[in-house]
């Protein structure tokens, strides 16, 4: 694993996301609300986003992941990808979420 | 009176000891003594506290939090109630024994500040011999020990000449983020201005050399960027707004807005040793003075922007225009722009000799009076 000095992929479909060492999804009881822990920072997920970074397990490829989330909001999958894409590119450039494949 | 939310972060400044003397330090002009700290079961309790009123991240910071014995204890307990626990330091007391002791204890990331990247100058403003080469050491200790990491370069008008070298240090380093910081101008910094802040010709050439490096370093580096105010249009929201987001615990248990906050006269802090921290957050006059927008006059009391900046800083506003519920003077909306202006013809001037932080060795000096229009 090398994180500083490569450039890293560009996330795709055949990515397979993960959280990145010492970024946690941790469960807020004084907010009720689930919150991901990261160096200096805190995010708020939304619902969409939740759903995605619950399953960047590290084995998932991104296609999995479209195919899940498809068939449990029924909806197309041509559409969720491109959603589920954008929002780990944004992830992946804020340090949140690095491809296994790396 | 708006709801309040609990706090996203405390700020534990467990020590004003520090064996840098850099002439920018956030801590106040009056440094609390050793004698005066906090014990370690009175920190557990307040991590305790903490976790319970929901605050998520604890910054463990100084002086130099290192100086403490007890900071793998206490992050260790930080971990245990589900805090994510950052240690600010130097870096020059982070030996291989206490990187694996940190490590150990689940601490979850590290920043190091650096001065510069030249060996003489970073020793130079630290006021510290072998600093510069002691700070690099301490950055790979950190990653050898799997920790992720995270430059602080503070950035003024005498090491801006090497900021993109700062920013190759970072990556060279194995950082994941960097912050480049320019000097926030409270306290000691403030007592230095005329040696520190830079030119806008300076400023906008580091603006530039920001901008390259983060199309260029995407997705290897992040990149955080503070402008110092004097040459920005917009008040920084302070604190992301006064008893909106963070609290600070000062050595001795004083518990602040933010780390300024001493700064300001006509406050009564409370302390830990008085209060519980849930009490002192939602009830104390200290956190519900500035809370909100019902404090504000014009121009912020009817400002679009009332509840994006805040009013901007208080202690800023104080220390410009000696009035503490005024319109940050950084704003542009504030039709008198002679105390930014002064402050700025200060930086094309040759600097003055730096102040250092020193216990004990430097006088208080009342905020106003270090600025030429206000005496």
């Amino acid at each position: 694993m090398n994180e500083g000095r490569t450039p890293p992929r560009r996330i795709d479909a055949d990515a397979i996301p993960r959280l990145k060492p010492h970024v946690r999804l941790q469960f807020s009881e004084a907010r009720s609300a689930w919150i991901v822990q990261a160096p200096e920072r805190v995010l708020m997920p939304d619902d969409i986003a939740l759903a995605v970074l619950q399953r960047c397990d590290g084995v998932a490829s991104v296609a999995a992941i479209v195919t899940a989330l498809a068939s449990a909001y029924d909806a197309p999958p041509s559409e969720v990808e491109g959603d589920v894409v954008e929002l780990l590119q944004d992830l992946a450039e804020k340090g949140i979420i690095a491809d296994a494949r790396d | 009176m708006p709801e309040i939310e609990a706090p996203l972060a405390i700020l534990a400044e467990l020590t004003h000891r520090c064996p840098l003397q850099c002439p920018y330090c956030s801590n106040p002009l009056e440094l609390e003594r050793a004698r005066q700290e906090l014990e370690t079961d009175e920190w557990l309790r307040i991590l305790d506290e903490a976790a319970a009123l929901g605050v998520l991240q604890v910054h463990f910071s100084g002086g130099e939090p290192m100086a403490r014995r007890d900071l793998e204890a206490l992050v260790a307990h930080a971990a245990a109630v589900g805090l994510y626990t950052n240690l600010i330091t130097s870096g020059v007391m982070l030996d291989d024994r206490r990187a694996a002791a940190l490590a150990a204890a689940g601490l979850d990331h590290v920043q190091i500040s650096f001065q510069d990247v030249d060996d003489a100058e970073g020793d130079r403003i630290a006021g510290y011999k072998d600093a510069q080469r002691q700070k690099r050491e301490a950055a790979r200790r950190v990653r050898g020990a799997g920790l992720p990491l995270t430059v602080n370069a503070v950035v003024h008008r005498q090491n801006l000449a090497r900021l993109a070298e700062m920013i190759e240090l970072a990556v060279e380093l194995d950082a994941a983020r960097i912050e480049v910081a320019h000097v926030q101008y409270y306290g000691w910094a403030l007592r230095n201005r005329a040696a520190l802040l830079p030119s806008r010709a300076q400023l906008d050439a580091a603006t530039a050399i920001v901008e390259e490096a983060r199309e260029r370093l995407r997705g290897r580096l992040v990149i955080d960027y503070v402008v110092p105010d004097y040459h920005a249009a917009l008040p920084k929201a302070c604190m992301g707004g006064w008893g909106r987001r963070f609290l600070n615990v000062t050595p001795s248990g004083h518990v602040l807005p933010c780390h300024a906050a001493e700064t300001l006269p006509g406050f009564d802090f409370p302390s830990v040793r008085e209060a519980s921290l849930a009490a002192i957050w939602r009830s104390s006059d200290a956190f519900n003075r500035f809370r909100g927008t019902s404090w504000m006059q014009e121009p912020c009391r009817n400002c679009e922007r009332r509840e994006i900046d805040w009013g901007g800083c208080r202690c800023q506003a104080f220390a410009l225009t000696g009035d503490i519920n005024a319109t940050d003077p950084v704003c542009g909306k504030v039709a008198d722009r002679t105390i930014l202006e002064a402050a700025v013809r200060e930086s094309a001037a040759p600097p003055p000799p730096l102040i250092y932080r020193r216990i004990g060795g430097e006088q208080p000096v009342r905020p106003a009076t270090v600025v030429p229009t206000a005496g």
